[in-house]
């Protein structure tokens, strides 16, 4: 078949199943607009290209398949920058397209050119800058292919004007060959069986479970695991889901905002069971205090995560999830330790020191107290996703998701501004679910236009700021370790966020006391179409247990 | 602790770009490096060294792997091996001098490469040892200029560093 290279992108799209896109058009894509205009592909615009790789970001965490992005070349392309590093450090598989100037002109510093494969190389999976027309079905399959598979992550094709109008041959493959990339999908069986030999002498097991069990759809085993073997189990922020946080033995997030009972339970464990996680400085504190007691199994999809930041005694390279059958097929309850006496200690932890925050009635409004409203009024159903800063801290610990794929954050890069394209992108997966967007007053700011995106689709994003005038971790940091001076973390002069969402044409409610709360959550969810709630809380409200950065997780001010 | 890595990879356009930058952005240090064809069309020879622990050489060789078009990355310090760099030295050469400088560079089993009025480019290869000593030979002479290859190497014996996973 004889097809142009647009016509070949389309035919990609579809073989692969993509049922929407987010983008913006310009000069280097007009030809593939072009195309997807005929073709009637479901394509979202977003304000923004950044909105647009968060909302693909957002589209892959809440559905488990790649998001698709497509920007122009030179700022369109740089412009989706922060959301092609998102995606990287949370291993989330986004496909990317730009455009880029025409074949003849690449290097030659021509209009709307930048180096978008060089740049985006230490933030991609992997990336393609095509240049025959004969290569790019095959790119094509390989790029989904590579985003997909192993540990996940973006792929970019940048696609020359030129190529887009190209005729070449098109089949789409049936499958690649790459002798260069093959992920290891099952564990050493040794290593395995070491693995349960380890479990079943183990005092005092603990699972720390992180991302990956999210990725690989390990949820279930992980939890029989748990049950099974009676381990206490302790997810990061984006594990988070991995197992119900109303279960019994979810101890809550571990780290510098972890529960009392998580960090204890890490510092005290003998057996640490780490699956899917990467021992991020923010789970870890100081490394060479973290988990002092404990010998280690490390399961990972990525061999490089292993070993990385700390010694795995019982290293296991493979798919989570086939790793943990593995493991439970080696484990039945019958012959293993009793762990008995430890779960009772980490649970008695665990009630004796909950997260905490007092609610005055008539008084000032908690932002702990609308999460945990939004909580009770969702009945934890709802898809959360979430900014960076305070807020994020707080939707994790009190917004308790059951499922996995229900929270979604940025963890490891941390951006601002995530939440709300994110949120549209999760909407798009799931129109009939209830999304609700957790948001910073700073970080909404940040990609507050996709209002627009929201209300011109119809997407019934409701957006709740926790609004306490300030870059409210900034402050916290400052007022914890720099004397008090909140040096630029003010947001004084900030919009009216009601009045913003009407002048998009969005429904706004304020809300500022907490008995308003429960009557304001309830009219938002059940006002149709995108809804903003301007939640003025405590501006100076901070997030607690906090950890100093590179100190023992145990020491945790406000733990007590 | 200096390592010698050998780095298959596929000959694409960028795959030096995605090895030496993987190299800066993870804050690993290259000493040395040279590329060059192998046997088989489209595979390229990388040879690299490092100076870096044991654990991070473990992690580099892993990050390594992770590139696409990275083929096998093999460790080939403890390895027995043999080890070459080519270099071209300009030496200033008076007429007075030039035989002195002849016979030093038959000492090292160099070549005159080329000769002006007043220098000479000389041919070099070896070790690393063997490349300081014959510079510092030549000091005494004056040196204009020098260019060097980087080391590039092969293990010892009918052993070689391509495994047959990769090749299929
Ligand atoms: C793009 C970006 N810039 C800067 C930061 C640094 N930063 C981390 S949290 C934070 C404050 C966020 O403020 P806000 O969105 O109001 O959330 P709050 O902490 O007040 O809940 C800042 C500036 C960041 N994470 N991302
Ligand atoms: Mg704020």
């Amino acid at each position: 078949m004889r097809l142009t290279g647009a016509q070949m992108v389309l035919a990609c799209l579809e073989a692969e199943n993509v049922e929407v896109i987010f983008g913006f058009p310009g000069g280097a894509v007009l030809t593939l607009y072009d195309e997807i205009f005929k073709k009637g592909i479901r394509h979202i615009l977003t304000r923004h290209e950044q909105g647009a790789a968060h909302a693909a970001d957002g589209y892959a965490r809440a559905s488990g398949k790649p998001g698709v992005v497509i920007a122009t070349s030179g700022p369109g392309a740089t412009n989706l920058v922060t959301g092609i590093a998102t995606a990287y450090m949370d291993s989330i598989p986004i496909v990317a397209i730009t455009g880029q100037v025409a074949t003849p002109l690449i290097g030659t510093d021509a209009f709307q050119e930048a180096d978008i494969t060089g740049i985006t190389m230490p933030i991609t999976k992997h990336n393609y800058l095509v240049k025959d027309i004969n290569e790019l079905p095959y790119v094509l399959k390989e790029a989904f292919h590579v985003a997909c598979t192993g540990r996940k992550g973006p792929v970019l094709i940048d696609l020359p004007k030129d190529l887009q109008v190209q005729e070449g041959e098109f089949a789409y493959p049936a499958q690649v060959e790459m002798s260069t990339y093959r992920p290891t999908y099952e564990g050493h069986t040794g290593q395995i069986t070491r693995a349960a030999n380890a479990i079943k002498k183990a005092k005092r097991p603990l699972l720390y479970t992180g991302g990956g069990v999210i990725s690989s759809g390990a949820h279930e085993e992980l939890l029989e695991l748990s049950r099974r073997v009676s381990i206490p189990v302790t997810t990061t922020l984006t594990g988070m889901g991995g197992v119900p946080c109303d279960y019994d033995f979810f101890l809550g997030m571990p780290g510098m905002h972890g529960t009392y009972a998580a960090n204890n339970a890490i510092n005290e464990s003998d057996l640490l069971i780490a699956v899917g996680v990467r021992f991020d400085d923010r789970v870890t504190g100081k490394l060479e205090t973290f988990a002092p007691q404990a010998q280690i199994i490390h399961i990972d999809i990525d061999p490089a995560e292993i070993g990385k930041n700390v010694v795995a005694h019982i290293p296991i390279v493979g798919d989570v999830r086939l790793v943990l059958k593995e493991l439970l097929k080696r484990l039945q309850s019958a012959e293993t330790h009793d762990t008995r006496e430890w779960c009772a200690k980490v649970l008695e932890w665990k009630t004796a020191k909950p997260l905490r925050y007092r609610q005055e009635p008539g008084s000032c409004l908690k932002p702990q107290f609308v999460i945990e409203e939004l909580y009770r009024l969702t009945r934890g159903e709802a898809i959360v996703t979430t900014d960076v800063g305070q807020h994020q801290m707080w939707a994790a610990q009190y917004y308790r998701v059951k499922r996995p794929r229900a929270l979604i954050s940025s963890g490891g890069l941390g951006t601002m501004g995530f939440g709300f394209p994110a949120a549209i992108g999760a909407q798009m997966a799931f129109p009939e679910k209830q999304v609700i967007c957790i948001a910073g007053d700073g970080s909404f700011q940040m990609n507050s236009q996709e209002l627009a995106t929201a209300v011109c689709y119809n997407i019934p994003v409701k957006v709740a700021i926790i609004n306490n005038q300030y870059l409210g971790m900034v402050r916290q940091w400052q007022k914890f370790f720099y004397g008090g001076r909140y040096a630029h973390s003010s947001l004084a002069g900030s919009p009216d966020f009601v009045k913003l969402a009407e002048a998009y044409g969005a429904r706004g409610f304020r809300v500022t006391r907490p008995e308003e709360t429960a009557a304001a959550i309830d009219t938002a969810l059940n006002t149709p179409g995108p809804v903003v709630i301007d939640f003025q809380v405590d501006p100076e409200e901070n997030v607690l247990p906090m950890v100093a950065p590179n100190t023992s997780i145990v020491e945790m001010i406000g733990g007590e | 602790m200096k390592r010698m890595l050998a780095i298959l990879v596929e000959d694409r356009p960028g795959v030096l770009t995605r090895v030496s930058g993987l190299f800066s952005r993870r804050g690993y240090n290259i000493q040395n490096i040279a590329v060059g064809r192998t046997m088989e069309p489209g595979i390229s020879r990388m040879t690299v060294t490092v100076e870096a622990d044991p654990l991070t050489v473990e992690q580099i060789v892993k990050q390594l792997n992770k590139l696409v078009n990275v083929l096998k990355v093999s460790d080939m310090t403890d390895e027995p091996s043999v080890g070459r760099e080519l270099m071209l030295v300009k030496v200033k050469a008076e007429p007075g001098r030039r035989s002195e400088i002849q016979q030093m560079a038959a000492t090292f089993r160099a070549k005159i490469i080329d000769l002006s009025p007043d220098s000479m480019i000389i041919e070099v290869t070896g070790d690393e040892q063997k490349l300081q000593a014959f510079l510092m030979m030549m000091q005494e002479f004056g040196i204009k200029e020098i260019a060097s290859t980087g080391k590039i190497s092969l293990l010892r014996g009918s052993k070689i560093t391509r495994d047959a996973k990769a090749l299929s």
